[in-house]
């Protein structure tokens, strides 16, 4: 029991498992997988001192664990599980199962390279191919973000009844020290109400789920999904604004910094765009205007919120640790949609850095930025090596 | 062990209305009736998960469902999984009385599937399996399962099966699960106590159900209970069940009705050349006598 609000030192894998404890999930299905294995563990352990009451299960795969994450949701308990690349992609079936279900679900993914090759690097290709799942997805860029979207996260997707994945990166964020402040568990009981569904498998209400649809049927039933994630648009910024007033952490769904009067505003997501504050502030110390535009809510996508940050702006450019190939970067890719037809939409330069787990510094990103402002912009994403 | 003349008696158990009449099975397909005696006596205390199979169809187009209980459809590889997270699920909200259960197919059982099962097996979820074995994967049109028997023709072996039918209750058993059985609806009596007995038991439960698939294996649409209670006469579906792992027990088996007359009826085997069923009369026997031993050791 976390009586008061503690600081601890903690990796962003501990941290994620302590605001799955403070959540209160009552079944718990996961399966190992560098580099989120540290989220499993902690949770195990806080569940044996007794600090953390949940039903914990070790299935044989990804693929089974979500599978139980969805009944169990169903069936009206709080659940919550976490993995990383090749476990994400087991679980793809599941992921559009439990949307689908609108089980609100809360998982941890660690963004790790995809084989083959085997690899263990930082990179988002693994959570950006499930772009398409009915999944919200959040990408964090610390330790303590990543603590407070886990609750975050469970606020805004039991109002929706959808899913919400929250993202970070593998060693940068899973694996770095740092100070966090752990909320106590009554602030959290505050702010997030037990889970009690309307509608759940239970013999006494006596509901199904899954049997076969017509057309009509399935088309409804998207078009009803889609109209959820619309929702949580303002759901989420709520929940955020809500946690902001209770602990004073508050980070938006698409979070603009110094980006007024900027030359280049630099959109990215997750540990980047921790590095691209640094970057940023060094620029602006040597009069080079560069802003930083981090898209914190990937799904639903915040297109209305990017238009009006980006319009007029001189140039914007998109730094993608992930890469899809035949097309580019993912983020570039989505921006571009996102700005599309635009009155007054600015030149986009689209960089592929940071593509398995390479180090992404304020130098590179400084290099970058000038190459932007000299160049002119080109449609496809281009490579970059330091 | 009961005689032909004693087992023709009609069927007279207690049943609890869950499973109802409109279901979309074929007429006379085996597995409604095994749906009906497992479903009526789990009776309506009881969450379902189903996997895509025949067993889906059966359990009807949304918004229509032919059981009077909660049904959750899951993947085809997921269901043992899915039961037992229903099940944490009701152990977390204090409901540990109501009763998780899978009815999945053979192919979402012996293959697919069965990565899950051998695991929530292993973890001793307190989950009631059942496996509607029917012998191929019918719902995408009779293709093989590593429950075909040897020699049979399915879609995707329409020379006929070259290898033999997996023993998942074998295989069950190795895990020294509580309770493995084997039934099959021509013998209702024996099926709706196992289901009994299984529901009295905790841990990890699994019954592999014959139920014979008129279409996949070319059967008359009056034939299914008939070529079940074969399957048992011939001994190459012997009815018994398993304790622990280690108590076994026969509950029908053959009564030495040569293999032609099970095999004959079906057009899935009517290829078949004289070699052929000697094979599968070998087989058959060889196994039975291994179960016969296995009984024997530990009665
Ligand atoms: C991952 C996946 N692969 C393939 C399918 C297609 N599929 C649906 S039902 C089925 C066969 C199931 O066979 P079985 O479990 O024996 O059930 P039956 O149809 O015989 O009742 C298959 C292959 C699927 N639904 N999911
Ligand atoms: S295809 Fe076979 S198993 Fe499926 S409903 Fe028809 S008879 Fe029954
Ligand atoms: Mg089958």
């Amino acid at each position: 029991m976390i009586s008061k609000p503690t600081a601890m030192l903690l990796t962003g894998n501990h941290a994620v498992s302590y605001g799955a404890m403070l959540a209160r999930p009552k079944v718990i299905p996961i399966y190992p997988i560098t580099p989120q294995t540290p989220i499993a563990e902690k949770l195990t352990e806080l569940q044996l001192s007794g600090a953390l009451e949940a039903e914990t299960m070790t299935p044989e795969s990804e693929h089974s664990a979500m599978a139980a994450c969805i009944t169990a949701s169903l069936a009206g308990v709080r659940v919550f599980t976490a993995t990383a690349s090749q476990g994400l992609m087991l679980m793809h079936e599941m992921l559009h199962y439990a949307s689908g279900a609108r089980a609100p679900i809360v998982m941890a993914n660690v963004n790790r390279t995809i084989g083959s090759p085997w690899g263990f690097w930082p990179d988002q290709t693994d959570s950006l191919a499930q772009r398409d799942t009915g999944w919200i997805h959040y990408y964090t860029e610390s330790a303590q973000e990543s603590l407070d979207t886990v609750l975050q996260a469970y606020r805004t997707a039991e109002q929706v009844s959808l899913p919400a994945m929250v993202i970070h990166e593998a060693f940068y964020v899973s694996h770095s020290l740092e100070v966090v402040e752990v909320p106590s568990h009554a602030m959290v009981d505050s702010y997030l109400p037990p889970f009690t569904p309307e509608i759940m498998l239970d013999p006494s209400i006596n509901r199904s789920w899954g049997n076969v649809v017509n057309q009509e049927m399935f088309w409804r039933h998207r078009k009803y999904l889609g109209e959820a994630m619309e929702q949580t648009l303002e759901v989420a910024a709520k929940a955020d604004a809500q946690w902001k007033e209770l602990t004073g952490r508050g980070y938006e769904l698409v979070e603009a910094y110094r980006c007024a009067d900027a030359e280049v505003i630099i959109v990215t997501m997750g540990s980047m765009a921790g590095t691209t504050r640094e970057a940023v502030d060094m620029m602006r110390a040597r009069g080079l205007a560069a802003g930083l535009l981090k898209v914190r809510l990937f799904r639903p996508f915040p297109v209305q919120k990017l238009q009006s940050l980006l319009k007029g702006v001189p140039r914007v450019m998109i730094m993608d640790r992930n890469f899809s190939p035949g097309l580019g970067g993912v983020l570039h890719q989505e921006v571009k949609a996102a700005l599309y037809g635009m009155k007054k939409a600015p030149p986009l330069y689209g960089y592929l850095v940071g593509v398995g787990g390479l180090n992404v510094s304020p130098a590179l990103i400084e290099k970058l930025v000038r190459r932007t402002l000299r160049e002119k912009a080109e449609i496809n994403s281009i490579w970059v090596g330091e | 062990m009961e005689n032909k003349a004693n087992a023709a008696r009609y069927y007279d158990i207690h049943e609890e209305k869950v499973f109802n009449s409109g279901h979309q099975a074929c007429p006379g397909c085996g597995q409604a009736l095994a749906f009906r005696y497992v479903l009526n006596t789990m009776g309506p205390e009881t969450i379902a998960v189903v996997p895509p199979s025949c067993a889906a169809i059966i359990s009807g187009p949304q918004p229509y469902s032919s059981m009077r209980i909660p049904v959750y459809q899951t993947t085809l590889e997921a269901s043992a999984a899915s039961a037992a997270g229903i099940k944490r699920a009701l152990i977390a909200r204090g409901k540990e009385h109501v009763h998780a259960i899978a009815i999945a197919g053979d192919g979402g059982t012996y293959d697919i599937g069965f990565q899950a099962l051998s695991s929530a097996a292993e973890r001793g979820e307190d989950i009631i399996y059942f496996c509607m074995d029917n012998e191929g994967y019918m719902n995408t049109g009779t293709q093989k399962s590593s429950s075909t028997p040897r020699y049979a023709y399915t879609t995707s072996t329409p020379g006929g099966k070259p290898t033999k039918k997996k023993n998942l209750a074998e295989i069950m058993a190795a895990h020294q699960i509580p309770y493995v059985a084997t039934a099959t609806v021509g013998f209702p009596d024996d099926l709706v106590r196992k289901v009994k007995k299984a529901k009295e038991i905790k841990g990890t439960r699994v019954i592999i159900i014959l139920t014979p698939c008129l279409d996949g294996w070319g059967l008359a649409d009056n034939a299914s209970v008939k070529i079940s209670r074969l399957a048992v006469f011939t001994g190459i579906f012997p009815l018994y069940e398993v304790e622990n792992g280690v108590k076994y027990t026969l509950t029908h088996g053959s009564d030495g009705t040569p293999i032609s007359a099970y095999l004959k009826p079906q057009r899935r085997y009517r290829h078949l050349t004289a070699e052929q069923i000697d094979t599968i009369q070998q087989e058959v026997d060889e196994q039975y006598d291994i179960l016969l031993r296995r009984v024997k050791c530990f009665a």
